[in-house]
C-alpha cells in the first residue's frame, strides 16, 4: 500500500492546478468572460485531459480514474468555467460501447443520478445535459436491449440553465428523436453501468474536494485581510474554529476522495461503486459546511452576488446533486446493506 | 497511489487473518466494559507473541521495523475478526524513542511493546488540563533521586500500572513551560496512591487518579534533559491525537459492523433516520480508514508529522461521536431503560473522545494558527 501520488500524477496535479488558476476566474465580474474561457478551454482540449477515459488500445482508459479525478479537482479548485467531467464521463461510456465520443456528453434522467434511460425511439421526459462545452451536439443516452443496454444519442438544442455559474446544464426537451446507433456498437452491461457510475461519484466527489480547498484557501486569506475591533478577524478564536473545521473536514474528504478515484478501476464494480458513494455522502456533507462557513466568514460582502464565495457554493451545489447527494447515498448504501442478505 | 497490499503485506495479512480466526479473545468493547480492560494485558502479550504488535518499531526493542503502513492492515483485519484493537501505546513508544538516552530505551521500551511492564501517563492534574503547562506536581532533586508530590487525574490504566510516565516541575523558578522534566516513576512503591474514577458510562478500569507524596524516582529515570519536559509532552501528545498510532480505526469499524448487523437482521425494524445513522457512521469511519492510509503512506517518505496530527484528531472525534449516536439512534427506548444497554456506554464514551489527548478547542487553535496561519490575538 502506498497511497502518494506517483511522479506522473504529482506532475499532472501539479500542471492542472497551475492552468486552472492561470486561466479560471479571478472575480465575478471576470466569470465567462469569453477571451479567457475559450483560452480555457481549448488549453483542456490540447492538454488532452478530455481524452483521458477514451479508448487508450485494447478498450482499456488511457488514464485511470485517478488521473481523470486530479484533474477534476484542479478544475474545482479554481471553479473553472470549462466542460471537463462531462466530457470524460462521455469518453468513458463511449469506450465501453466501442464508439467514438466526438464531442458528445451523457444525458441525466431528471434526478441527475442516472444517465437518462430511454425506451422507444423519442425521449419520453426531459433528460439533462450536465457539463457541457457551448459546442456540444449530442449527448449519449442508455436505452434497455435484450441483454444489457445500448448506447444511443439525441441532439441537444435545448437552452443552458444551472444554478452553477461556471458549468453548463442544457436541457433535452422529450420527444427529441433518437440517432441511430452504429450496428456495430457493443451492448452495455450492468458492470459497464456500474464502473462509470463509480467513475462519475469519483469526479463528483473530487470536484467538491477542489471546490473546498479552493474556498477555504480564499476565506483564510480575507479572515487575515479583514479587520474589525482594530484587528483582523481571523485573530477571533470563534472565526478561527469555523475555519480550522472547513480545513480537517476538506483533508478528510481528500483522503476518501482519493480511494473513490483509485477504486473505479481496480476494485469489482460493485465495490468501486461501494466507494464511490461512501465518498460521495462524506464530500457532500463536508462541502456544503465548509461552504457554509466560507459565506459566513465573509459577513455581509460573502452574502452579495460580487463576492466570489456563492460561486463556489453552486458549483458544490451541482457536484453534489450530479450522481446523487448525501441523502441518496446514504440510501444506497442502506440498501446495498439489507439486499446483500437476501 | 496504490491501496492494494504488496505482495509481503498480502502474506502478512493472510498469516494474521489465520492467526486472528484462532485467537480472537473475543473480548467486548474497550469502551464499554470493564472486562475488557481485565484481559487486555492478556491481549497486548498473545499479540505480540505471536509477532503482531509494535510492527513499524525497532526490532532491537521488540518491534519488526516494518513500514508505518503494516499498522493500517492490523486495524483492518482486527476489525473484520471482531477482535479488540491493539493496545494503544505508540504514543509513549514515540516518547521514549525520541528523547530518552540508550540506557532509557534499552530498560524500557522493550518491556512497554511487549505488555511485560504496564504504563499510565502522569500529565493532567485538577489544575492543569488544556493548560498543562501550568502543572504543580513537583519533583525536587535529593541526592541520586527525586521526591515527587502532587495530584494526577484522568489518568488511564494507573489501576495496573508499573511505571507512570510523569510530568512534573523541577524548577519552580523557570518560566512555567522551562521548568518542566519528564521521569519514568515506578507505580508500585510506598508515596503512591492510585484511585480509580468511574467514567460517565459506569467503566471504572479504565481512568483514575494519583496522588504522589513523597514518592522517589532515580535520576536516572529521567527522559529528555532537565527542563525539557515540555518538549517531551508535546512529542507524546502530538502522536496520542493520531489515529494510526492508536488503532482506534478498528474499535469503531468494529461497532458499525455491530450495528449493520442488527440492522440487516430486521430491515424493516428500523426508522429511515436509524438507517441512515448507520450508514453515516459507516462512511465516517471508511473516511478515518483511508485517512490514515494515507498518512502512513505519507510517512514512507519520512515526513516529519507536525501540527496534521490535530487535523487527525478531529477527525478522529467526529468519526467516534457519530458511531456513538448511531449506536444510541439504532439502541431507541432500550438505551435508556436499561442501564447496561452497551450503545448507552459506547455514546457516553464517545463524549471523552472531544476531550482526552488534547481538547477539540485546542486542536482547532492548532489548525488555524499553524497549518492556516491565523494571526493570534
Amino acid at each position: 500500500m502506498d497511497t502518494r501520488d506517483t511522479i506522473e500524477q504529482a506532475e499532472l496535479r501539479r500542471a492542472a492546478r497551475q492552468l486552472a488558476r492561470e486561466l479560471g476566474p479571478t472575480n465575478v465580474a471576470d466569470l465567462g468572460d469569453a477571451t479567457r474561457t475559450k483560452r480555457l478551454a481549448a488549453a483542456v482540449r490540447e492538454a488532452g485531459w478530455l481524452e483521458l477515459r477514451d479508448d487508450g488500445g485494447g478498450s482499456a482508459p488511457l488514464a485511470s480514474g485517478v488521473e481523470a479525478a486530479i484533474v477534476a479537482d484542479a478544475l474545482g479548485g479554481a471553479v473553472a468555467e470549462v466542460g471537463y467531467s462531462g466530457a470524460v464521463l462521455a469518453g468513458d461510456l463511449a469506450r465501453r460501447a466501442g464508439a467514438t465520443r466526438g464531442d458528445a456528453v451523457v444525458a441525466c434522467a431528471p434526478t441527475l443520478i442516472d444517465a437518462a434511460f430511454v425506451s422507444g425511439v423519442t425521449t419520453n421526459e426531459p433528460a439533462f445535459a450536465v457539463d457541457t462545452g457551448p459546442d456540444a451536439e449530442l449527448a449519449y443516452v442508455v436505452a434497455p436491449a435484450d441483454s444489457g443496454y445500448r448506447l444511443a444519442s439525441v441532439r441537444i438544442d435545448g437552452v443552458g440553465e444551472s444554478a452553477d455559474l461556471t458549468r453548463a446544464v442544457r436541457r433535452v426537451a422529450p420527444g427529441a428523436q433518437l440517432a441511430a446507433a452504429p450496428a456495430q456498437l457493443q451492448l452495455l452491461t450492468p458492470d459497464d453501468l456500474a464502473q462509470w457510475s463509480a467513475l462519475g461519484l469519483a469526479l463528483t466527489s473530487a470536484d467538491l474536494v477542489g471546490v473546498m480547498r479552493g474556498v477555504t484557501e480564499m476565506t483564510v486569506a480575507y479572515a487575515i485581510e479583514r479587520r474589525q475591533y482594530g484587528v483582523p478577524i481571523g485573530s477571533f478564536q470563534a472565526v478561527q474554529h469555523l475555519l480550522a473545521e472547513a480545513h480537517t473536514l476538506m483533508e478528510g474528504s481528500q483522503s476518501i476522495a482519493a480511494h473513490a478515484a483509485w477504486a473505479v478501476d481496480t476494485l469489482e464494480p460493485a465495490a468501486a461503486l461501494h466507494a464511490g458513494r461512501v465518498a460521495k455522502a462524506y464530500c457532500a456533507r463536508a462541502a456544503r459546511t465548509v461552504c457554509e462557513t466560507a459565506i459566513q466568514v465573509h459577513g455581509g460582502i460573502g452574502n452579495t452576488w460580487e463576492c466570489m464565495v456563492h460561486v463556489y457554493l453552486r458549483r458544490a451545489l451541482l457536484s453534489t446533486q450530479w450522481f446523487g447527494d448525501d441523502g441518496e447515498q446514504l440510501r444506497q448504501l442502506q440498501r446495498e446493506l439489507t439486499d446483500g442478505l437476501s | 497511489m496504490d491501496f492494494r497490499d504488496s505482495p509481503a503485506e498480502a502474506e502478512f495479512r493472510t498469516r494474521l487473518r489465520a492467526w486472528l480466526a484462532e485467537h480472537n479473545p473475543g473480548l467486548p468493547a474497550s469502551s464499554t466494559d470493564d472486562q475488557y480492560w481485565d484481559r487486555q494485558a492478556e491481549w497486548h502479550t498473545a499479540l505480540y507473541d505471536a509477532g503482531f504488535f509494535g510492527l513499524s518499531w525497532p526490532r532491537r526493542y521488540g518491534g519488526h521495523e516494518l513500514p508505518t503502513v503494516f499498522d493500517v492492515i492490523l486495524d483492518e483485519e482486527v476489525a473484520a475478526a471482531g477482535a479488540p484493537p491493539r493496545p494503544s501505546l505508540g504514543y509513549l513508544v514515540q516518547g521514549i524513542s525520541t528523547h530518552g538516552t540508550d540506557a532509557i530505551k534499552d530498560r524500557f521500551l522493550p518491556g512497554l511493546i511487549s505488555g511485560r511492564e504496564r504504563w499510565c501517563q502522569g500529565f493532567s492534574e485538577p489544575d492543569a488540563g488544556s493548560d498543562l503547562a501550568a502543572l504543580r506536581t513537583t519533583a525536587t532533586r535529593d541526592g541520586d533521586e527525586f521526591v515527587i508530590d502532587g495530584h494526577k487525574i484522568w489518568t488511564s490504566y494507573s489501576d495496573v500500572a508499573d511505571w507512570c510516565f510523569l510530568l512534573a516541575r523541577t524548577d519552580p523558578d523557570a518560566p512555567k513551560h522551562k521548568g518542566l522534566s519528564a521521569f519514568a516513576v515506578p507505580m508500585h512503591q510506598l508515596g503512591i496512591e492510585q484511585r480509580p474514577l468511574r467514567m460517565i458510562n459506569g467503566i471504572t478500569k479504565e481512568f483514575g487518579q494519583v496522588l504522589f507524596d513523597g514518592a522517589r524516582v532515580s535520576a536516572e529515570n529521567m527522559i529528555g534533559a532537565p527542563g525539557e519536559g515540555w518538549r517531551v509532552a508535546m512529542t507524546i501528545v502530538s502522536h496520542e491525537r493520531e489515529p494510526g498510532e492508536l488503532g482506534y480505526v478498528a474499535r469503531y469499524a468494529k461497532t458499525v459492523k455491530e450495528l449493520q448487523h442488527a440492522v440487516r437482521a430486521d430491515p424493516t425494524g428500523f426508522r429511515a433516520d436509524q438507517c441512515e445513522a448507520v450508514a453515516w457512521a459507516h462512511v465516517q469511519t471508511e473516511m478515518l480508514r483511508l485517512h490514515v492510509s494515507r498518512r502512513l503512506s505519507e510517512r514512507l517518505d519520512g515526513i516529519e508529522h507536525g501540527p496534521g496530527g490535530s487535523v487527525d484528531k478531529l477527525l478522529m472525534t467526529w468519526v467516534e461521536q457519530a458511531v456513538g449516536a448511531a449506536a444510541l439512534s439504532v439502541s431507541g427506548p432500550r438505551a435508556v431503560v436499561d442501564s447496561d444497554d452497551v450503545a448507552l456506554k459506547l455514546y457516553l464514551y464517545s463524549r471523552a473522545q472531544s476531550v482526552m489527548g488534547g481538547t477539540s478547542q485546542i486542536q482547532k487553535n492548532i489548525v488555524a494558527t499553524r497549518i492556516l496561519g491565523l494571526p493570534t490575538a
